[in-house]
């Protein structure tokens, strides 16, 4: 719902219009493509800087888990900055969901509640806990927004201090671990991920899910005679988008278990140790986020409720003329960015295998920066999810590639900055161009 | 008025809206029979758009009830009215800029599949087809409203108010924008529309409009109603002499008029 016109009068001359008018004339979003060129750029660039590191399967599936978490609410982020608001507040919601979730699952239910460690509903009902909080403090600082009138900025900007201080008074100051044992595998880790077997056939109903998806939607469109794209052009998408999961998930199974691990996995199951390896496959976080951006692009692409974001954020007085509920809609979206936050809550806390007071410190920053070089506009109206996770991965892609040539934190802020100041600068010049 | 025995479709009376000190509208009563069409006239500021936006829901009314088909209407937001079979074609157009015709013409009233999914080509296919009916020429149904010309613009505005079968529609000035043959269009369709039994409140600054589709005018100064007439019975002068001058029909000479014409 963001692309560009269709260019309809006479066909441009010269190279650079007629690019454009190619771009969109097949409908492909070309600021997604022009991210994934930039990110293409960023890999090959930072693989040839650190001989070859970057790319390996061990860098690859590393960056892969490290940027579930930002991930996961830059896919809310998006529509809170559509609907032109703002959340400060999810690196403490993170922080608080997390603490409530360890202190449950470390201490509520083994001890005070006497039904000991490692149950194996306990992982079920603490992530439960967590998401009904996220969505009751979303939904809480969204009621504030929507139906008091107080700016968003100011409502997130005390969430921010209020909930890192509840966090810090719940346990004391304490650090919170170990996790229980099942929780720990929604972190990723070896163990905590599911392994090659399975990658592959997630990988391969990936591939029949784009195939379907391209013809169903051409169906719809022929069925009630509108034009369709080419069928070479989408034959293509369909190809492109296939090998890209599968070399992805090639790539995740080229990342073997460490050796020790694998010896006593093969020990354990009466292999042969010697010379047994195991490939890793998709970690389970990557997983959740995959599957929270699909669910996310459905609703922001597929359900009234995303249609609603877009139209506020469009124009909200046309919004509410034509009867919209835009409070129950603001406070939804709020709602929304609580849960994800605490999605991101289960992902951190489980990989860290502990809650600590300052985890999610500063999340708020990374999120709001990946879902903006995503290419949403503050102006409000404009962006999309997979834009977002996007932005995340290349956030995640400068940090970790710049580690790997040993450049450390400061250099790697200053980069971040600079490419999110730079992309919001580029999008500028064209839009102005364009318009 | 009198020649009508139906109950009324819509009858406002004494509406009040102030802003600050502003009266905007100061007590002003209106009323519209199905298969009608009112026209609603007057200069600048005179209060018109404040007038219809209560019984759109977008504003509400100090002061003053609003009845529609005899019963007491409590019209607290656009829902509301909505409700009532209000429709209407804003002054500013009230589009999201950001998202296409047909995502405009059935906001906030989708068409779903099965799942409770947007029907996006259900609605396109509509869309066109009431395009078709409204300005023929309407190719862009993929781009975002904000790149339309103000023309289709203001069919996107004027396909969404009459696409659900409205009793009774709102329109301030909807002819603003559009070239002369979009222009005839939404005549042809205000003609139609009205055969169809709607009830039609017309905010025009085209006198010639005025008195080529009302059936009566209703003429506002400075927040106040001046008055009401049957086009039949009055002159164009007269009615520029209401709207100026607020005066009755007769009570203003030709020459105070042109006096204050000039
Ligand atoms: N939202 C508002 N806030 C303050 N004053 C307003 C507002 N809307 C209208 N007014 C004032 O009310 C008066 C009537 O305006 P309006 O109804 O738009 O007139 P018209 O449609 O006849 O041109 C004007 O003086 C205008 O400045
Ligand atoms: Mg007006």
């Amino acid at each position: 719902m963001t692309q560009a016109p269709s260019a309809q009068s006479a066909p441009p001359s010269g190279l650079l219009p007629r690019v454009k008018a190619a771009v969109s004339a097949i409908e492909v979003d070309s600021r997604l493509l022009s991210m994934i060129v930039a990110l293409i750029v960023i890999w090959v660039g930072f693989n040839i800087v650190s001989g070859g590191k970057f790319l390996e399967p061990r860098n690859m599936w590393n960056l892969s888990v490290q940027t579930a978490s930002v991930a996961v609410m830059a896919t809310g982020m998006v529509l809170i900055i559509v609907a032109r608001h703002i959340d400060l507040s999810v690196g403490s919601v993170l922080g608080l969901v997390g603490m409530v979730m360890a202190l449950l699952s470390v201490e509520i239910i083994p001890k005070a509640l006497g039904f000991g460690v490692n149950q194996p509903w306990t992982w079920i009902v603490t992530v439960l806990v967590g998401l009904v909080l996220g969505a009751l403090i979303g939904g809480f600082q969204g009621g504030l927004v929507a139906y008091v009138g107080i700016p968003s900025f100011v409502v997130t900007l005390g969430g921010l201090l209020v909930w890192r201080a509840v966090t810090f008074t719940l346990a004391s100051g304490r650090t919170i671990a170990p996790m229980d044992s099942t929780f720990q595998l929604l972190g990723g880790g070896p163990k905590g991920s599911v392994g090659e077997t399975v990658s592959w056939i997630l990988g391969i109903l990936a591939c029949l899910g784009i195939v379907y998806g391209i013809y169903a939607a051409r169906r719809r469109r022929q069925r009630y005679d509108f034009p369709v794209r080419p069928l070479p052009l989408d034959i293509g998408i369909a190809v492109v988008g296939c090998a890209v999961i599968l070399l992805a998930v090639n790539h995740a199974n080229s990342y073997p278990w460490p050796a020790k691990l694998a010896e006593q996995y093969a020990i354990a199951n009466g292999i042969d140790p010697v010379g047994f390896t195991l490939g890793t496959g998709i970690a389970n976080p990557v997983l959740i986020a995959i599957g929270v951006a699909i669910v996310m692009t459905f609703f922001a692409t597929r359900r009234r409720f995303g249609r609603y974001v877009y139209a506020i954020g469009g124009n909200p007085d046309a919004a509410e003329l034509s009867g919209i509920n835009t409070r129950r809609t603001i406070m939804l979206t709020f709602a929304l960015m609580g849960v994800l936050a605490a999605v991101s809550a289960v992902i951190s806390t489980a990989r860290l295998n502990a809650a600590t007071n300052q985890a999610g410190t500063g999340d708020e920053l990374d999120v709001i920066a990946a879902a903006v070089i995503g290419g949403t506009s503050f102006a409000g109206g404009i962006g999309t999810i997979p834009g977002a996770v996007l932005g995340a991965l290349m956030i995640q892609s400068i940090r970790s590639g710049m580690q790997l040539i040993g450049l450390d934190n400061a250099p790697q802020m200053i980069a971040v900055g600079a490419i999110l100041v730079a992309a919001v600068g580029i999008d500028q010049v064209l839009r102005r161009r364009a318009g | 008025m009198s020649s009508q025995t139906s109950a009324p479709l819509v009858e406002m009376r004494d509406i009040r809206v102030s802003f600050g000190g502003v009266h905007a509208v100061d007590g002003v009563s209106l009323n519209l029979f199905p298969g009608e069409v009112v026209a609603l006239v007057g200069g600048n500021g005179a209060g018109k758009s404040t007038l219809i936006r209560t019984l759109s829901g977008a504003h509400p009314a100090d002061a003053g009830e609003i009845l529609i088909n005899g019963q007491r209407a409590h019209i607290g937001n656009p829902r509301d009215a909505k409700t009532y079979g209000i429709e209407t074609i804003y002054q500013t157009l009230a589009l999201a800029d950001n998202v296409d015709a047909a995502a405009n013409v059935f906001l906030g009233r989708e068409l779903l599949t099965r799942f409770g999914s947007l029907n996006d080509a259900a609605m396109e296919s509509a869309t066109r087809k009431v395009m078709g009916r409204l300005n023929p020429r309407f190719r862009n149904f993929k781009a975002p409203v904000k790149s339309l010309s103000g023309g289709q613009r203001q069919s996107v505005a004027i396909a969404r108010a009459v696409h659900f079968n409205a009793k009774i529609l709102i329109m301030d000035e909807p002819t603003a924008a559009l070239g002369p043959a979009e222009t005839a269009q939404v005549r042809d369709l205000i003609v139609q529309l009205k055969a169809e039994g709607l009830g039609i409140f017309l905010i025009s600054h085209d006198i010639h409009d005025v008195f080529d589709l009302a059936d009566r005018i209703s003429v506002m100064l400075q927040g106040r109603l001046v008055g009401t007439v049957q086009k039949a019975d009055v002159t164009k002068d007269e009615v520029l002499g209401m709207i100026i001058l607020g005066k009755q029909p007769g009570e203003a000479d030709a020459g105070s008029l042109a006096q204050a014409l000039h």
